[in-house]
């Protein structure tokens, strides 16, 4: 029975999804439209975000040190990996982007095995947030809304830097002409290495965020980067507010469509079909979502202003 | 015929076709039957991937959806085969038909999009056939399917790893010099061209998507052939077959063999399902020695293997890029 | 003489050559008249569901530890083989076994759609092969073969046990969840054979799905008496940290299976309170060769072995069994796994009774397990045998006596 209660916690539900969402996909986004680079690999930052995170929080006990030593190490990462590789292949193909992410998609899963083990590693949700909140007469689990909090500073924060800070010009200019900004005395090396790096660190963030509510696992960025791809696809590449208009709408669509898919299908068709179609329509809704997006507007639906 | 022995990227994959055609009576001859259904698969990969090559490298559009393809052509052989139907014929004419129409459809909605939207979009697609065949319970779901019995054509059926190899190695050759035809071909150098500047080849008019509709389709067809082999030799079919990380391993292979290139693909699916196979006898961490590899590869081979052969090529004093040119080094042209 | 395996891919896999050869000479130099007998691992390695692979093949190596490096009195050399859980290279990796390195017998087999793709070869070859991880309908049906036996369980028990708990304390209503793949279909499948209450809604999620708040939330608004579900690997440990999170776990009764056991309890630690699990197997089971095991387990693996190390552990002492009776002699196939099946029911299983049924599967028990926290500590224990010698529902359907 689809009731109104259920309806609204449903779409909350499905805001928060997408937020969390939006966290995997602000940080890909970015590097994407602003560096032009397929990084394939950003579901492996946040898969080292999220171990961070995990190992950070049983070492100091204090969730937000967790956060802030995830960060900081996903940064580096994103770093090292910039000067050693990345840059190396700005010029090149998308393609060549898209085998050298492959190849280090498998170097951080099997480093992660072997690092700790293919059991998913322990991590609790920080006390003060283990208890629940009721809500239009659910019980709405408290760690979601610091999800929610978290996404809504880094939507606000990355269109602030982006838009109005002096660095964020520079990543603005350094998109659209390189070299004149090169011209103009910035290290342009410096600055996309920056970027890379806050790209990763965005991943690594979101990585931590998860640890407490997702299994930490080798492997877990693969299922959760298509959808983040699928997010800034349907936002518009390069455009962080096209990403989180996306992954909110996504995120909805998914939750409504998985909830309330097969409830209709069970008043439309019999009982074994319903089953059977039900859930396989439901997985396949996203997709049918992007494909229409795309078939009408390519460039996605809030492509970012360029020059 | 010095000239011949002074191009690596002409000789080698002779020798390696040469050696491919060999290998099955060698390796009856040393009693290791084990390398023929090794190999098979190789060969079985390397069509796929000629058949990626045609639509990414020649068309540049890249697709990351072919492992539907593959999929398509596995069922188009279990699917009639558990009804009672087995002649081959049969099985390969479903599967051009199923592959042709469903890449006439999504090519059609797809090639709207260009670049990371067109990736995604194939990807969508593949990923809607996975959950499709997933869904089918009675068809075994994603434990997939024994096939009841092998394509027979004629009086030999694909029952055998010598069989399905056979098959694969003609399907190979006959693709492989089609796509060295194709390269001098109208067709191929209209589809080549508009990879370069689409805008120019409409210029001199030329519709663009008629022609890159075309590629799509006819690369879709030949990929379904690779699930018809695939099918044989495992005897099953799998959604696992129709999963993006199938897609995702065309592609590595495309792009390592070299995009773009008549041998590209046969090189790359060799070296990589190859390279797989010995890491793993060295150790169960395979991964973490092949994935560095891998970008090593990326960083340091502009344009795959056939490109470093290229490149061991003494240049001959006379001129013109012959059509004969295998080695020729991809264009790097942009999405 | 002795043939020396230098194979690469023997034994332990340790990745030096050198001490291979050396090893290998010595256990060479050290054993009888008999040859080396050959076994093929294939297991999940790598990926997110590597710890079922590790822990199968970690409990059968231990037994072979235990036994002095010995099957059935002859030096054994196991070559292990990572499947990835991808069918395509499963059947690849049994073929090899069968045709290259000429094993034995071929142990683990992975999950379901692994076994089924390996199935026509290992029918083809007639090689001995016993599934520690999988028992597909088909399998213990109409395409029972004499060769392939499972030494885990047939998919359904489980489920069937729970479902007979439940039914057993009075549930009327109950809400069922599963991700949509074959196994999920047929747990849930497996539980209202024996379930006769109502079922409120029976939802499948999609695999892998990250986020189920959405499906909690439902289940909030349909308030069940209890609540069944199906979660391996990765997913049980979303799943079950997200319920506790949503203030449902420990509200109503919880039951599962293969979500909750010993994979998964490390990583969920205190959110796994209040929750009873059906298996055939738990390390908290009180039989003395459980302990034993339990204690050895632990010394070497310095963690609790799960049902999956608890199979690995039997299907090892099954072939000790079967090849001490062939006298190492695998030659003739058939008599082979005539011998693995009488094996079936001399041998003493950690998990209590057992035996190989008309289709090769498990006549075992089915327990109900409990997880609480007692003083402090999250405790395991037994609460009940729904199931006690479970036929599965299938071994009808096949042909085999």
């Amino acid at each position: 029975m689809i009731s109104g209660t259920l309806l609204l916690a449903q779409l909350l539900n499905g805001l928060q999804y997408g937020v969390l969402l939006f966290l995997l996909a602000a940080g890909l986004t970015l590097v994407f439209g602003i560096m032009s680079f397929v990084n394939l690999a950003h579901g492996a930052l946040y898969m080292l975000g999220a171990y961070a995170g995990a190992i950070g929080y049983e070492k100091t006990g204090s969730f937000v040190a967790a956060l802030a030593i995830a960060m900081a190490a996903t940064f580096l990462v994103g770093l090292v990996l910039e000067r050693l590789a990345i840059s190396r292949l700005y010029r090149r193909d998308h393609l060549d982007h898209v085998l050298a992410t492959f190849g280090l998609v498998m170097f951080f899963n099997e480093l992660a095995r072997i690092l700790w083990g293919p059991q998913p590693y322990f991590v609790s949700v920080p006390d003060a947030l283990s208890g629940t909140v009721e809500l239009f007469g659910f019980n709405y689990p408290s760690y979601r809304f610091l999800i929610i909090g978290v996404g809504l500073a880094v939507a606000v924060g990355s269109y602030l830097l982006i838009h109005k800070t002096r660095l964020g010009m520079l990543i603005r200019a350094g998109s659209v002409n390189p070299a004149m900004v090169g011209a103009l005395g910035v290290n342009i090396g410096l600055l996309n290495a920056v970027l890379f790096g806050l790209g990763a660190m965005l991943a690594g963030l979101a990585g931590a965020m998860a640890g407490p509510i997702l299994s930490v696992q080798s492997g877990m960025g693969e299922p959760v980067l298509i959808t983040a791809l699928v997010v800034i696809v349907v936002g518009g590449i390069g455009s962080v507010a096209g990403a989180f208009y996306a992954a909110l709408i996504i995120g909805v669509a998914d939750t409504l469509g998985r909830t309330f898919l097969p409830m209709l299908l069970r008043q439309l068709a019999d009982r074994s079909v319903a089953d059977a179609a039900g859930p396989a329509l439901a997985s396949m809704l996203v997709y049918l979502l992007m494909a229409g997006v795309l078939a009408w507007r390519p460039q996605g639906l809030f492509p970012a202003h360029k020059g | 015929m010095t000239s011949l022995l002074h191009r690596p990227s002409h000789w080698v994959p002779l020798v390696l076709m040469a050696a491919l055609a060999a290998l099955p009576f060698v390796a009856q001859a040393i009693g290791q039957p084990f390398y023929i259904a090794l190999v098979a698969r190789m060969l079985a990969y390397a069509v796929a991937a000629s058949a990626l090559n045609l639509a990414l490298g020649y068309g540049g559009m890249v697709g990351f959806g072919h492992a539907l393809f593959m999929g398509i052509g596995s069922y188009a052989v279990a699917l009639p085969a558990f009804h009672g139907a087995d002649n081959g014929l049969l099985h390969i004419a479903i599967t051009l038909l199923a592959c042709g129409l469903t890449a006439f459809v999504t090519g059609l909605v797809s090639l709207r999009t260009t670049g990371i939207g067109f990736i995604m979009i194939t990807l969508a697609f593949a990923q809607m056939g996975y959950y499709l065949f997933v869904s089918l319970k009675q068809y075994g779901g994603d434990d997939g399917m024994t096939l009841a019995a092998p394509s027979r054509l004629g009086p030999f059926t694909l029952g055998s790893a010598t069989a399905v190899y056979a098959a694969g190695f003609v399907v190979l050759a006959l693709q492989t010099w089609w796509m060295h035809r194709l390269r001098s071909a109208p067709f191929g150098m209209v589809l080549r061209a508009a990879r370069q500047n689409p805008r120019r080849v409409a210029a001199v008019g030329f519709p663009v998507l008629p022609y890159r509709l075309a590629a799509y389709v006819i690369s879709a067809m030949l990929c379904g052939l690779s699930g018809v082999l695939l099918a044989n030799l495992n005897a099953f079919a799998s959604p696992a077959t129709l999963s993006w990380s199938t897609s995702g391993d065309l592609i590595v292979i495309v792009v390592l063999g070299g995009i773009g290139t008549v041998f590209g693909p046969v090189l790359g699916a060799i070296a990589f399902l190859g390279m797989e196979e010995i890491l793993k006898a060295y150790t169960e961490h395979w991964m973490v020695v092949f994935g560095p590899v891998i970008v090593i590869l990326a960083l340091v081979g502009r344009t795959g293997l056939m490109g470093a052969l290229a490149k061991l090529d003494r240049a001959p004093s006379q001129t013109p890029a012959t059509a004969k040119t295998a080695a020729t080094p991809a264009v790097q042209g942009g999405h | 003489m002795m043939p020396v395996n230098d194979n690469p891919e023997t034994s332990m896999a340790r990745p030096c050559p050198a001490h291979r050869i050396l090893a290998a000479a010595a256990l060479a130099a050290a054993a009888s008249q008999a040859p080396a007998a050959t076994i093929g691992f294939l297991a999940p390695l790598s990926g997110p569901i590597a710890i079922v692979g590790q822990d199968q093949v970690d409990g059968f190596m231990l037994a072979v530890d235990q036994l002095g490096g010995k099957l059935g009195g002859q030096p054994v050399n196991v070559l292990k083989e990572d499947d990835q859980l991808k069918p395509d290279v499963g059947a690849q990796a049994v073929r090899k076994f069968i045709e290259k390195d000429k094993v034995d017998a071929i142990v683990g087999l992975s999950f379901s759609n692994v076994l089924m793709a390996a199935l026509p070869r290992l029918a083809e070859s007639g090689t001995v092969a016993l599934a520690t991880n999988a028992g597909p309908s088909p399998v213990a049906g109409a395409q029972c073969k004499p060769n392939v036996f499972s030494m885990a369980w047939q998919n359904d028990g489980a489920a069937e046990a729970m479902g007979k708990y439940a039914q057993d304390k009075g549930i009327k209503k109950v809400f069922l969840m599963a991700p949509n793949y074959q196994a999920g279909k047929d747990m849930l499948a497996g539980f209202k054979r024996m379930f006769k209450g109502t079922v409120v809604e029976e939802l499948y999620t999609q695999v892998n799905q990250p986020d189920y708040s959405a499906e909690l939330a439902q289940m909030q608004a349909v308030n069940p008496e209890a609540v069944f579900v199906f979660y391996p690997g990765g997913m049980g440990v979303n799943f079950v940290k997200q319920m506790r999170q949503a203030g449902l776990l420990g509200k109503m009764p919880f039951y599962s299976v293969f979500t909750i056991d010993g994979t998964t309890m490390p990583s969920l630690r205190d959110a796994a309170a209040d929750s009873i699990s059906g298996a055939m197997y738990d390390a908290a089971l009180d039989t003395a060769e459980n302990k034993k095991f339990v204690a050895a387990f632990e010394a070497k693996y310095k963690r609790l072995p799960s049902e999956y190390a608890a199979t690995g552990y039997d299907a090892a002492q099954v072939l000790d069994v079967a090849l001490r009776k062939v006298g190492g002699n695998t030659a003739d196939k058939a008599a082979f796994a005539k011998a693995v099946k009488a094996a079936g029911s001399e041998f003493k299983s950690v998990r209590g009774p057992f035996k190989f049924n008309n289709n090769n599967l498990p006549i075992q028990n089915y327990y109900a397990f409990e997880v609480v926290k007692a003083g402090g500590k999250l405790v395991t224990r037994q609460v009940g045998v729904p199931l006690p010698e479970h036929t599965d529902s299938y071994h009808t359907q096949c042909a085999l006596k």
